[in-house]
């Protein structure tokens, strides 16, 4: 598996830690999936953070801070500045949202973000489209890691433009990929496996489940089975049947 | 004075952002400050003056996707 920032994750799933009915629900939660990196964030301190900081430590699996809710690249800088220090981190999940109903990243303010966060020693990992010219720009401006997303976030749509991230994972095979957001079923993350994706980043397809830990387990058996499916090479599609039991001895009936 | 902490309005001795944190309790926990919007490292507030009207922000590990 390619390695992000240096670091191969053991199951190709990162995990948001948001949503969840209780902090015994998140932590079988991350046990059921096997989830290899948790997301968090930062907000206003109310007294809750002291707590949720001692549970995300005792996940023991690395934490990719986000910069969720920021709208402009001077905002999310400072909160990316933050969140290194508090949790003592260079990884990054970059989001400077441009639109309020979609959640869709605004790329101007995403590459200006990436690129000064890039040359302060940050680890960009950039919420993006599947945009192929700014995936471009975000690698030259320093990104070693993109996040394209499925769908729009917490929407569970799955993988709403197939043609063009299959497009942008051909255009770059080399690049670290994981899809982050919209993401519902698991059927969608083992596509996205199966797609040649590095690895899938999802939190309301479990948290919001009726069954969380069994959703997570879910995800989990999912991303193997499209890990195992991209590395055993599948066939290519095609529009015509071809028989699959010989034709050559058949009977003259 | 009377600064913002975290959308409040809080009245504090300071004049240090090191002494408003320990005033308010937040001495010794993991946060990260920023002051009128712009980060404060933790190693520049005992050096970091505030004053009226200042807007204090206090962030803390959260639950995030």
């Amino acid at each position: 598996m390619r390695d992000f920032y240096g670091v191969t994750l053991e199951n190709p799933l990162m995990l948001g830690t948001a949503q969840y009915p209780s902090p015994a629900v998140l932590e079988a939660v991350f046990r059921a999936s096997g989830a290899a990196v948790a997301t968090v964030s930062l907000r206003r301190e109310s007294g809750q953070g002291q707590g949720f900081w001692q549970i995300i430590k005792g996940l023991g699996v690395p934490v990719l801070p986000n910069t969720a809710g920021c709208h402009s690249a001077r905002e999310a800088i400072t909160t990316a500045h933050m969140a290194r220090e508090v949790f003592e981190t260079n990884w990054i999940k970059l989001e400077v949202i441009g639109h309020a109903d979609t959640l869709q990243p605004d790329p101007f303010g995403l590459l200006e973000a990436t690129e000064i966060l890039a040359a302060d020693g940050f680890e960009v990992f950039p919420y993006t489209t599947e945009d192929q010219v700014l995936a471009a720009r975000l690698l030259d401006a320093g990104a070693k890691v993109l996040m394209p997303w499925g769908a729009p976030i917490g929407s569970g749509l799955g993988l709403n433009n197939r043609y063009g991230l299959r497009t942008l994972r051909a255009a770059f095979p080399d690049v670290p990929m994981v899809i982050d957001a919209g993401l519902g079923l698991p059927s969608h993350a083992a596509d996205a496996l199966e797609m040649g994706f590095d690895a899938v980043l999802l939190n309301t397809a479990v948290a919001q489940a009726g069954d969380p830990v069994g959703m997570a387990r879910a995800f989990a058996l999912a991303v193997q089975a499209g890990t195992l499916a991209r590395d055993a090479d599948p066939m290519a599609p095609r529009d015509m049947a071809q028989p699959s039991t010989p034709v050559i001895g058949k009977a003259w009936l | 004075m009377r600064i913002e902490v975290n959308g409040a309005s809080h009245e504090v001795a300071g004049p240090m952002l090191a002494d408003v944190l320990a005033e308010l309790g937040w001495g010794e926990a993991r946060v990260a400050t920023a002051l009128n919007g712009d980060f404060v490292p933790k190693g520049a507030r005992g050096q970091t003056v505030l004053k009226d009207g200042d807007r204090l922000e206090v962030l803390a590990p959260m639950q995030g996707g």
